[in-house]
């Protein structure tokens, strides 16, 4: 399981004058250009985390100007500052300082999109009430033109009360040096006017937060009397008492929900503003919008969503066969080549059969993570990943979500943890429950080294028609992933979830290449956080297998002899019953036979007991478990794994790994949760550990079932 | 007549919205208000979800929220 941890760069320590700089909120909608925007200005001088206390990611760079320099926060992409979602809440919370650790930034950066604008001036007409200094950003410029549409510039500026617009393109970098000359002075343009669109509930704001005293700032009232903030509204219900309150609220609102007020309110400002500054707004755009309408249709729809994601597997198989090559000659040589100069003996052993086949085990599947991390990462980008939660609303409805469920599910493929936290955009508790324990079914990309290794060992590599057979096992494998999930999120739906009917909104972008800039940041993000992982976790449990497999030594007196056999025959059969026996009695052959009979129902030994036992807090830790058990259990080291398993034996000599055993061990795989950063998530998101108790008994339980039904019925057959 | 009777490529105008259901109003924060111009982008298989286009943007919705939307075609589609 990959999850993007904290990363603790300091941002003043990259070559940039140490002193106390300004910061700047990068805000705007979803698919604004925000992140292609924030990584032009930053580029490499930026560093991932977390808000504190809740998982919603934090972006923080760095923009070198030619006087400055200033840190850059990019917030969640939002439609309005309702906070209704926990993204909604922390952009609000982090522009007003109200985030403990994260200072309060001394302006705002709003990103439009000029395609946009509609959805785009609403938010800034919101922000605006923050009463920060504001500069727009105006992106897409080139897209707008294209689709006929064009924006006159002063007239937008003067539209919004003189606040700097800046079109910027940020692909070609087109505008950007404007755009940083003028932050330069951020913090000396002043507070922006507020627009008159709403003037009976700016007064009141006004005359309240004066009223209240310093504890009060005016948005805090206004979030009050919108509802959109629980611990105001609470509190001006205290100041004021309810019947004031309510007095207030039918005056401003009349008897419509107060979000609904709002945005009828506010809409008619921006649609007043569109007006003058827009030669013609379009219904939708023409651009991309001829593609989308035909890849909507349904059927060319579903039979490009299954090409796609048969793409994907047979890509993932087969690209990336010579990087992986490459890796285990290069890591197999170094092995030998150690045993080759310092001779056999413990220390050679610990760097050989430890370190290297260890990490050098799960490190091998870093191509096949990168080119599954590359397509999702493009498919996010180019927006085709929100057009699969139309396409699937239906197949969702049938397992009582809705297509808001798809893209946590569908980016599960990539790591559950990060998806889990993509379930917040559902509005309904129990919906986004049953979502959350659905997305740890979906094939990660964790349980690909497994997969790949078995698959590799024990299917044949060869071609059915056009397709691979190795590539439709996995492809099998990935859909049973899918089966566990939905049969979860129907289980649960209609019973401890059961609920009202889930609603379906989502705002859909159009297709759009995907920016090179922002894919290969994103691509090299997850490839360092694989690398982190390889080089802390996996190294520390290889050293401790290795160090519970080869100690203690028999004494040599303790070797089994062997008896009558030829010269050369004598050596290899005493070399390897000698590293079978010394194998047998190590602390790590002790253990295992203690927890043996526990998996021995399911065909498994020891040796792969103790690695699916090492596996629980991080699945891909079992590949190198194994690499180590085996490269110290067996004496001919130019073996790949896949041939050691192949040839690995009970003691009366049948082999280990047969297909029913095989079948079952990636079935047990399929739907096992053995990570604990998942546990760790689920545990944060639904605030309780009861979920990830349960999910963590349920999955391993039928993980369980399913491996023993196959592994005996198949051994019957 | 209301959003959901509308066929693919319609273009109505939005007239009344009926603000009970909450799935509603977050369509209204979307920018589906009263006077705006839609079209009828996109209806799944099956008849549902719906895709509506309007102010260079796109938004899927289920019919059950598309009926509390008022309309008035104002050209037929394709």
């Amino acid at each position: 399981m990959i999850e993007s941890t904290e990363v603790k760069v300091p941002v003043s320590g990259i070559g940039i004058r140490r002193k106390a700089r300004a910061s700047v909120a990068v805000i705007g909608n979803p698919n604004a250009g925000k992140s292609t925007l924030f990584n032009r200005l930053t580029g490499l001088r930026q560093t991932t985390g977390n808000f504190p206390g809740v998982t919603v990611e934090k972006h923080l760079g760095t923009v070198q100007l030619a006087h400055s320099a200033f840190n850059l926060v990019d917030l969640p992409g939002i439609y309005s500052l309702d906070g209704i979602s926990t993204d909604e809440r922390i952009a609000v919370d982090v522009t007003l300082g109200r985030v403990p650790g994260t200072e309060r930034p001394s302006g705002l950066l709003v990103v439009i999109d000029a395609t946009h604008l509609y959805q785009g001036l609403y938010l800034l007409e919101q922000l605006l009430e923050l009463q920060l200094p504001t500069m727009v950003a105006l992106t897409m410029i080139d897209a707008a033109t294209a689709n006929g549409i064009s924006i006159d510039i002063n007239a937008l500026q003067n539209a919004l009360g003189g606040i700097p617009v800046y079109p910027v393109n940020s692909i070609s970098g087109h505008g950007l040096d404007s755009l940083k000359e003028g932050l330069e002075h951020i913090t000396s343009i002043g507070v922006p006017p507020i627009p008159a669109s709403w003037p009976q509930l700016s007064e009141t704001a006004e005359r309240l937060a004066q009223q209240l005293g310093s504890d009060w700032q005016r948005i805090d009232v206004i979030q009050a009397l919108l509802q959109t903030h629980p611990g105001f509204s609470g509190k001006l219900g205290h100041e004021l008492g309810p019947e004031a309150i309510a007095e207030l609220r039918l005056q401003l609102f009349g008897d419509a929900p107060p979000a609904a007020a709002e945005a009828r309110q506010r809409y008619r400002w921006v649609k007043q503003v569109i007006a003058d500054v827009q030669e013609h707004a379009p219904l939708y755009s023409k651009v991309g919008a001829r593609l989308a309408r035909w890849t909507n249709r349904p059927w060319p729809a579903t039979i490009l969503f299954f090409a796609v994601i048969l793409l994907v597997f047979q890509a993932v198989f087969t690209w990336a066969t010579p990087m992986m090559d490459a890796i285990d000659n290069l890591t197999s040589g170094l092995g030998r080549l150690i045993t080759a100069q310092m001779g056999e003996n413990a220390f050679s052993s610990f760097l050989a059969d430890g370190v290297i086949a260890g990490v050098g085990s799960v490190l091998i599947f870093l191509p096949q993570i990168l080119i599954l991390f590359l397509f999702i990462i493009v498919l996010e980008d180019t927006g085709y990943l929100a057009r699969t939660s139309f396409l699937m609303d239906r197949v969702m409805r049938g397992v009582g979500l809705s297509g808001q469920s798809v893209i946590p599910m569908i980016s599960s493929f990539a790591c559950a943890v990060p998806s889990i936290m993509a379930a917040r955009v559902i509005p309904d508790r129990r919906d986004r429950i049953a979502t959350i324990l659905a997305a740890p079914f979906m094939t990660c990309s964790a349980r690909l080294p497994i997969y790949a290794l078995l698959i590799a060992a024990f299917v044949p590599n060869q071609s059915i028609g056009s397709m691979n057979l190795q590539g439709l096992v996995l492809f099998g494998l990935y859909l049973l992933g899918i089966l566990g999930g939905l049969g979860t999120a129907l289980l649960l739906k209609s019973s401890a979830l059961r609920g009202p009917k889930p609603h379906f909104m989502l705002a859909l972008p159009e297709f759009r290449a995907p920016n090179l800039q922002t894919v290969a940041l994103k691509l090299f993000d997850r490839g360092r956080i694989f690398l982190k992982r390889a080089g802390t976790v996996i190294f520390v449990v290889a050293i401790l297998v290795w160090t519970l497999a080869y100690f203690p030594r028999l004494d040599t007196s303790e070797y089994p002899t062997a008896m009558n056999a030829s010269a050369t025959f004598e050596q290899a059969d005493t070399a390897n019953a000698r590293a079978a026996a010394q194998m047998e009695q190590s602390w790590l052959g002790r253990m295992g036979r203690v927890i043996e009979p526990v998996f021995k129902p399911l065909g498994w030994d020891w040796r792969v007991s103790s690695a699916v036992l090492a596996g629980f807090p991080a699945r891909e830790v079992v590949v190198a478990v194994m690499g180590t058990i085996y490269a110290v259990g067996s004496d001919a080291d130019d073996q790949s794994l896949s041939q050691k398993l192949r040839s690995a034996k009970w003691p009366d000599g049948r082999l280990i790994f047969t297909l029913p055993m095989v079948l079952g061990l990636l079935v047990f795989y399929a739907w096992c949760l053995q990570c604990a950063a998942t546990l760790a998530t689920i545990r944060r998101e639904t605030n309780s550990w009861r979920w990830p108790a349960f999910a963590w008994v349920y999955m391993t339980s039928i993980g369980y079932a399913g491996a023993l039904v196959i592994y005996q019925v198949g051994s019957l057959l | 007549m209301t959003l959901a009777d509308l066929a693919r490529g319609d273009v109505a105008k939005l007239e009344e919205i009926d603000t009970r259901d909450p799935g509603v109003i977050r369509l209204m924060v979307l920018g589906m208000v009263e006077d705006i111009t839609v079209r009828m982008e996109n209806i799944a298989i099956g008849g549902d979800p719906l895709e509506v286009g309007f102010f260079g943007s796109s938004v899927s919705l289920r019919k059950e929220q598309a009926r509390h939307f008022k309309v008035t075609r104002i050209a037929a589609g394709d």
